[in-house]
């Protein structure tokens, strides 16, 4: 990790002034795209993600098909803008990456047995990147998916924890991303209490590695509730 | 009164939303219905849609989604191809339609003295019956009483899952539909829906308010507000 001058966390405060095991504000919204058959648009603090989904639909080409169920392809990727220097257009290493273990994080949970040579389609687009960026998308997964309609065996929550000078915090900004000691992204089934995505990146001790994770399923409960508050309120007006 | 509204009014429940996840009974007291799975004898709800309970069963009608098709469904297709012994029907499915030549002309047919655009022709709208749908197609027959070729009119698209508020009880909602405007309609269950007559555009607009507030009660009461 790139060391830097510059302290990430003074007197128990961060550098956006949140405490250690505070959230930055978590917006959601669906429906954002008219053309797909569900969609939506999570932010947690300045990181954007919108996601959309296509399908069950026709899979081409065909030796992709599986007779007997669906399948599902995810695409994340930044937007050019997203980042502070000019992001190259088209899937880097990175994304390629990131897009693999978004897509086993979300698999676990869709029921395609009923849906034989078909595709769910999952577009996530990053149009502000402040750390964080793949739990966001895979927070607007999630809720696209269950706007599209497509069977699921429950949301799946996606929070970041880390350690940051020596202090363990929740939902990591760019910052504290970039110059923290360790990162942890992680994605849950929330009524099953199943981990479906789990990576680290730094240094942690066991202990350590546990506190954040319990941590995250604690905090997770946030997220969740705004999922179901952003699911519920578009009927019930 | 419409089916699903009858069924939640019998145990004076409200009309509540599930969400993918969300326990909604017990699988001692509860038979799983439509839209839910069982796990650990507990049921949850797999789609986001409104909850319905009986004394037996609990099930969840999904607010959104693809049609999914089963025997017997009544569906409109458009033919999209002409095969050599049958023709590709676009059902606003995942799957594409298909209807064979045996299944779609009740007479014998000479293919070296007629041609296959005799009978449908790319752009055709149908009103078919589904055979059944193995391995992926789905197969159409038009060798039904209620099947027909739809001529003239307009095609409505609207979501798959809220047909059986559109027709309502024993066809009370597009009864009315068809008494006020004065239109002839034809409802697939895959979500397309035909109109044809004078008054197509109030038609429209009534089938477009349903598919929006398919959630809430006294659907009918509004819709007979809009048309009178």
């Amino acid at each position: 990790m790139t060391k830097t001058d510059e302290k990430l966390i003074v007197n128990g405060k961060r550098m956006d002034g949140r405490k250690p095991d505070e959230l930055r504000k978590i917006e959601m919204e669906i429906g954002v795209i008219p053309n797909a058959n569900g969609s939506a648009r999570v932010s947690f603090g300045k990181t954007t993600a919108i996601a959309a989904v296509y399908g069950p639909r026709p899979l081409f080409p065909r030796h992709l098909q599986e007779s007997d169920s669906g399948i599902i392809q995810f695409k994340y990727d930044m937007a050019t803008f997203s980042v502070d220097e000019r992001k190259r257009p088209g899937p880097s290493r990175r994304e390629i990456e990131i897009s693999k273990v978004a897509r086993l994080a979300i698999e676990p949970t869709l029921f395609l047995k009923n849906y034989p040579k078909t595709t769910v389609d999952v577009f996530v687009e990053i149009l502000q990147a402040d750390g964080s960026t793949r739990v966001t998308g895979i927070n607007a997964a999630s809720l696209a998916l269950a706007d599209a309609g497509v069977p699921m065996r429950d949301l799946v929550v996606a929070l970041s924890g880390g350690k940051v000078d020596d202090t363990l915090v929740l939902d990591l900004s760019g910052k504290e991303d970039n110059y923290g000691t360790a990162d942890i992204p992680m994605a849950f089934l929330p009524n099953k209490n199943e981990i479906t995505l789990l990576q680290m990146d730094g240094r942690l001790t066991p202990e350590e590695t546990k506190t954040i994770v319990r941590n995250i399923l604690h905090a997770g409960k946030e997220v969740y509730k705004k999922q179901v508050d952003t699911l519920k309120k578009k009927y019930s007006d | 009164m419409v089916k699903i509204e009858e069924k939640t009014e019998n145990n004076e429940k409200i009309r509540e939303i599930a969400i993918p996840g969300e326990l909604i009974g017990s699988a001692s007291t509860f038979k799983p219905g439509h839209g839910t799975y069982v796990e650990d004898n507990k049921i949850f709800s797999k789609f986001v849609g409104v909850l319905q309970k009986t004394n037996e069963y609990v099930s969840v009608i999904p607010l959104s989604g693809v049609y999914v098709p089963k025997v017997n469904d009544k569906v409109i297709g458009i033919i999209e191809e002409v095969e050599k012994f049958g023709w590709i029907i676009d059902v606003n499915s995942a799957w594409k339609g298909f209807l064979s030549l045996s299944e779609g002309v009740d007479e014998y047919v000479d293919l070296k003295r007629v041609t296959m655009t005799r009978y449908f022709d790319v752009g055709d709208i149908i009103y078919s019956q589904v055979l059944g749908n193995k391995g992926g197609d789905i197969q159409l027959t038009m060798r039904t009483p209620i099947a027909k070729k739809l001529r003239g009119g307009v095609l409505v698209k609207i979501t798959a899952t809220k047909v059986p508020r559109l027709i309502g009880k024993e066809g009370s909602m597009v009864n009315l539909i068809k008494e006020k405007t004065g239109t002839i309609i034809r409802v697939g269950q895959n979500g397309l829906v035909w109109i044809s007559g004078e008054n197509v555009d109030k038609a429209i607009k009534a089938i477009k308010m349903i598919e929006e507030k398919s959630h809430i009660y006294g659907l009918t009461d509004e819709v007979s507000k809009l048309l009178s």
